[in-house]
C-alpha cells in the first residue's frame, strides 16, 4: 500500500492561538481514515490547508507524489481531492444536475452538454448507489439527498480523495447507515476518504484507522480495529468523561399541558397539527425529529413568540391570556434557544447586558426607567463565576465568547430565575463534550429542583439518555410517548422518517 | 496578500486617534482635488481655516450654522442606533418649523419663558408624528422606512410651498413665499452680543448630553440599543420590538422638529422654503462622522459647520467651487467608516 496523500507538520497560527501544530498525516488508497477531534481541536482547519482555503505557516502537502501548491482550491480540486462541508454549498433554486455542473465548463462554451452530463450523473448515482433525480431542483430534496448530491458533486469532478467534514450531524440514523453503506462501497472501488467525526459510535463502525487531535497536536493514531473506545474518548478530550444521569425521580403536577393544540408557524414553517402534551415537574420530555418538522413551532409557542391557533395551552393550571415572551419568563419559564448566537444573546452587547435582558425592568436591576450600573455588574461578576463563562469580565463583548460559553451564559441567565419550565431546544449542539457533559447536568439539576424540562434535539444520543420520555414529531405531529429503555435509536429514527407510527 | 483579522479589543489611543487620521487624511485627499483647480491647497485651507475659525465673527457663524445640525445629527443617531433608517430628517425640520409657525406667528401669546418650550415642544411633537408615519407603516406592513422617510421629505416640501403661497404668506412680504415672522415672545434670544448665536446651542448641547444619557444609563436606551444590535434577540428576551421603534421614530422625528423651531424662532425669525440648505440631510453625515455617539456629535456638527461655512470664503477668494466643502465632508465620512473597520480589525501582511 502507498501513502497517496501525505500532510507533512503542517502548522497554522492565528494571532495567538495554534491551530495546527506541526501535523503530519498520510492517507492510503482505498481506506477511510478518521479525524476525531473535540470542536476547535483543529480538524477543520486542517483540512482547509490541504483543500487551499488556508495557507498553512509551515509544513507542505503532497497528492499522488506531487506537492500541491498552497492557498489554491482550484489545484486541490484538480489534483482529485473532494471535500463535502458540513453546511452545504448548494444553490437551492437550480437543479441537481445544474448544482453538479456548476464551475465543470468553460464560461467560454456556447451551450451546456446537459445530455452528456445527465448520462454520468446517472451511471454515477448507479454504480455507488447514490440515489437521486438529476432533474429535480435541489430545495426539494431531504437533507440525506441533499449529501448525495454533494458526494455526487466530488465524484464527477473525478475526486480520488473525498473528504468529509462531520458528515452525520444532519442525518437520521438511517440516512447515516446508508452514507456508510455509500462511503463502504466508494471505497472498495479504489476511492480514499477522510472522515471528520467527534462521535465515536460511527468513526468505531466506519473507519479502517483513527487519528485522534486534540488542541492542535496528534495525540493518537491507530488502526481502529483493537481501537478501545474509552480510550479513544480519553483521547480527545485529554481526560475521563462522566456523561451525567439522572436519579429516578417520580413526576409530579402537570406544569405545561398542551390539548388538541395547533399553531402556524411565525416564520412560515412547518405548523402544528392537532397536538396534545403534557410536561410534569421531575421529567425531562425529549422531542426527537429531523430538523424542519415543527420544533420550531413547538419552541416558539413555549418561548411566547407565537401563539396556539386552537385547542387550549395551559401553564401551571392557567390558561393565558397573553402570550409573549414577558408572560413567558414572568410566569417562571426558562428558555434556552435553538439559535444561541442569533436568538440567545445580542453580541454585540456586554455580557453583563446580556444576562440582565429578560429582568432588565425589574428591581434592584433598574428603578424608575433607570439601569443600576452596579447591581448589574456585581450581579455579572456572580453568574460568571457560578456558571464558570470564559470570559474578560462583565464589561466584555458577548461576539467573543466560544460557543460553549455563549451557551453558559444563556443557562446562568435562564437558571438564575429558577423557572418552572424549562425549554432547551438544541441546548448541546455544536459543543465540545465537557460542555455537552455541563449543560446536561444543569438541566438534570433543574429536573431534581422540580422544573419539567422540554428537550428538543437532533442528537438521539442525548435524547435517549437525559429523557423521561420520548415524543417523536413529525410533520408537525406528535407521536405517543415512548419510554427510552423500551425502545432503540432505530426505531425512533423508523418514526423520525414517518415510516412506523409509535412502537 | 493582506488579509483582515478581527480585533478583541480596540486600544483606546487606537478608537480616539483612527477618526481623526481619519479626517486628515480625506483633507489631503481634497487637497489634490483642489490643486486641480489650480489654487494652492495650503492657501485653500488656511482660507478655509480662517473664514471657519479665524475671527470672533467667523467662529460665531460656525457654531449658529452647527446649532440645528447638532440636532439632526442627534436625530440620525438615535434613529439609526435601532436601525430605523430615518432619511426623513429635512421633512422633520420643516415639520417643526412649520408648527413654530403656525402656532407662533401670533396665533397665540404667552409670556417667553413659556412661549419657547411651548413651540419647541409643538415643533417636536409635529416631527415625531411626522416619523411617525413610515414607523407604523415599518411595524404592521413591513414597508422600508428609508423609501417611505425620504419621500415624505418631497411631501412635506411641497405642502410648505403651497402654505407659503397660500394660507401662510405674510401679507407685508412684497409678495415673496415667506410666513409672517414668529412672535417676539417666541423668538430664541441671542446668547451672544453682536453675532446670530442663539439660545438653540445651548438647547442643541443639552440634548446631547440627554440623549447620550438616555441610551447610556435607561432601559429605554438599553432597548432601543438591542433592537438595533439584533431585534429578534431581543424580541426573544421579551423586548416590545414595534414599541421600541416607535419610542425611537417619536425621539428621532422630535429632535428634528426642534431643529426646525431653532432655525425659525432663532437663526430667521420667519419662515421660507429656503430655511434649510439640507440641514436634515447633513444630520445623517453628521451622525456617521460621530459614529452614533450623542457627545461626538456635537464635536462632528461643529467641523462639518466649520467646513461648509469656511469653504464660502475660501471659494470666494481662490475661485474654487463651494461644492468642494460637499466633497471634504464626503470623503470625511467615508474615511471615518473605513477608519472604523481599523478599530475593529487588524491588518496581517504575508
Amino acid at each position: 500500500m502507498t501513502a497517496i496523500l501525505k500532510l507533512v507538520n503542517i502548522s497554522k497560527r492565528f494571532g495567538s492561538l495554534t491551530a495546527n501544530d506541526a501535523i503530519s498525516l498520510s492517507l492510503e488508497e482505498g481506506e477511510i481514515l478518521a479525524l476525531l477531534g473535540e470542536n476547535g481541536a483543529g480538524k477543520t482547519t486542517l483540512m482547509n490547508i490541504l483543500f487551499g482555503h488556508y495557507t498553512a505557516d509551515e509544513g507542505h502537502v503532497e497528492v499522488f507524489g506531487k506537492p500541491l501548491p498552497p492557498g489554491q482550491p482550484d489545484a486541490a480540486l484538480a489534483a482529485g481531492i473532494g471535500m463535502v462541508h458540513q453546511h452545504f454549498s448548494l444553490a437551492d433554486n437550480l437543479s441537481v444536475l445544474e448544482n453538479i455542473m456548476l464551475g465543470t465548463e468553460s464560461l467560454w462554451a456556447w451551450r451546456q452538454d446537459t445530455a452528456f452530463a445527465t448520462g454520468r450523473i446517472k451511471q454515477l448515482s448507479r454504480d455507488f448507489g447514490l440515489t437521486v433525480d438529476p432533474m429535480a431542483q435541489v430545495s426539494t430534496l431531504t437533507v440525506g439527498e441533499r449529501q448525495r448530491v454533494e458526494i455526487l458533486k466530488a465524484l464527477y469532478r473525478d475526486a480520488r480523495i473525498l473528504i468529509l467534514d462531520e458528515p452525520t450531524a444532519v442525518l437520521t440514523p438511517q440516512e447515516s447507515e446508508s452514507l456508510f453503506e455509500t462511503l463502504r462501497s466508494l471505497v472498495d472501488r479504489g476511492m480514499s476518504i477522510i472522515f471528520i467525526s467527534h462521535k465515536l459510535n460511527e468513526i468505531v463502525s466506519v473507519s479502517d484507522r483513527v487519528m485522534v487531535i486534540r488542541r492542535g497536536k496528534v495525540v493518537a493514531e491507530q488502526p481502529i480495529r483493537g481501537a478501545d473506545r474509552a480510550s479513544l474518548a480519553e483521547a480527545m478530550v485529554g481526560h475521563t468523561v462522566h456523561a451525567p444521569k439522572g436519579d429516578v425521580l417520580a413526576p409530579g403536577d402537570v406544569v405545561f399541558q398542551l390539548q388538541n393544540v395547533s399553531a402556524g408557524a411565525a416564520d412560515g414553517g412547518q405548523p402544528l397539527v392537532d397536538v396534545d402534551l403534557a410536561i410534569h415537574q421531575h421529567e425531562i420530555v425529549g422531542i426527537a425529529g429531523v430538523s424542519g418538522n415543527g420544533q420550531q413551532t413547538l419552541a416558539d409557542l413555549i418561548s411566547g413568540l407565537c401563539r396556539p391557533g386552537s385547542g387550549s395551552m395551559t401553564l401551571f393550571g392557567n390558561k393565558l391570556a397573553h402570550y409573549n415572551p414577558d408572560v413567558m419568563v414572568k410566569s417562571g419559564v426558562g428558555r434556552i434557544p435553538e439559535d444561541r448566537n442569533r436568538v440567545g444573546v445580542i453580541g454585540e452587547m456586554t455580557v453583563q447586558e446580556n444576562l440582565i435582558s429578560e429582568k432588565r425592568r425589574r428591581l434592584p436591576f433598574s428603578k424608575f426607567g433607570f439601569m443600576n450600573a452596579k447591581v448589574i455588574e456585581d450581579h455579572a461578576a456572580r453568574q460568571i463565576d457560578a456558571f464558570d463563562v470564559r470570559c474578560q469580565g462583565p464589561h466584555a463583548e458577548t461576539r467573543l465568547l466560544s460557543g460553549g460559553n455563549v451557551q453558559k451564559l444563556i443557562l446562568a441567565r435562564v437558571l438564575d430565575a429558577e423557572p418552572s419550565l424549562l425549554l432547551a431546544d438544541q441546548p448541546s449542539r455544536g459543543l465540545d463534550v465537557g460542555a455537552v457533559a455541563y449543560v446536561h447536568e444543569k438541566i438534570l439539576d433543574a429536573r431534581a429542583r422540580g422544573c419539567g424540562v422540554l428537550l428538543i434535539s437532533e442528537d438521539l444520543e442525548e435524547l435517549m439518555a437525559l429523557s423521561d420520555r420520548i415524543v417523536v414529531i413529525y410533520h408537525g405531529r406528535l407521536s405517543q410517548p415512548v419510554n427510552p429503555e423500551d425502545i432503540t435509536a432505530r426505531d425512533i429514527g423508523l418514526m423520525m422518517s414517518g415510516q412506523s407510527e409509535a412502537a | 496578500m493582506i488579509r483582515l483579522e478581527p480585533r478583541e479589543t480596540a486600544p483606546v489611543w487606537l478608537s480616539l486617534s483612527a477618526p481623526l487620521t481619519a479626517v486628515l487624511a480625506a483633507l489631503l485627499l481634497c487637497a489634490l482635488l483642489i490643486m486641480w483647480t489650480g489654487a494652492s491647497a495650503l492657501e485653500a485651507y488656511g482660507l478655509l481655516f480662517k473664514g471657519a475659525l479665524g475671527s470672533r465673527f467667523a467662529i460665531t457663524e460656525t457654531l449658529t450654522r452647527a446649532t440645528p445640525m447638532i440636532l439632526t445629527g442627534l436625530a440620525a443617531a438615535i434613529a439609526f442606533r435601532a436601525k430605523l433608517w430615518n432619511i426623513g430628517g429635512e421633512g422633520q425640520f420643516y415639520a417643526g418649523a412649520l408648527a413654530a409657525t403656525w402656532l407662533g406667528a401670533g396665533a397665540i401669546t404667552l409670556p417667553p419663558y413659556l412661549m419657547v418650550p411651548f413651540l419647541i415642544g409643538a415643533g417636536a411633537l409635529a416631527g415625531g408624528l411626522l416619523l411617525l408615519i413610515p414607523a407604523i407603516l415599518k411595524n404592521r406592513l413591513k414597508v422600508d422606512e428609508v423609501v417611505t422617510t425620504l419621500l415624505l421629505n418631497f411631501i412635506v416640501l411641497l405642502f410648505v410651498n403651497y402654505l407659503l403661497e397660500g394660507p401662510l404668506k405674510d401679507p407685508m412680504s412684497m409678495g415673496w413665499p415667506q410666513a409672517a415672522p414668529i412672535i417676539d415672545e417666541g423668538v430664541l434670544p441671542a446668547i451672544l452680543s453682536k453675532s446670530r448665536v442663539h439660545l438653540g446651542l445651548v438647547i442643541a448641547v443639552v440634548a446631547a448630553v440627554l440623549v447620550w444619557a438616555l441610551m447610556r444609563f435607561t432601559v429605554w436606551g438599553y432597548e432601543i440599543r438591542a433592537v438595533g444590535y439584533n431585534a429578534a434577540a431581543a424580541g426573544f428576551a421579551g423586548i416590545g420590538v414595534n414599541k421600541t421603534i416607535i419610542l425611537t421614530a417619536l425621539l428621532s422625528g422630535g429632535l428634528a422638529g426642534i431643529a426646525g423651531v431653532s432655525e425659525v424662532a432663532g437663526t430667521k425669525g420667519y419662515l421660507t422654503l429656503d430655511l434649510s440648505p439640507g440641514f436634515g440631510y447633513a444630520g445623517i453625515a453628521v451622525a456617521m462622522l460621530a459614529a452614533l455617539h450623542p457627545l461626538a456629535v456635537v464635536a462632528s456638527a461643529v467641523f462639518l459647520s466649520a467646513i461648509f461655512v469656511g469653504a464660502d470664503s475660501m471659494s470666494r477668494a481662490l475661485n474654487v467651487p463651494t461644492y468642494i466643502s460637499d466633497v471634504i465632508v464626503a470623503t470625511s465620512v467615508l474615511a471615518v467608516l473605513v477608519s472604523g473597520m481599523f478599530t475593529r480589525f487588524r491588518l496581517r501582511f504575508r
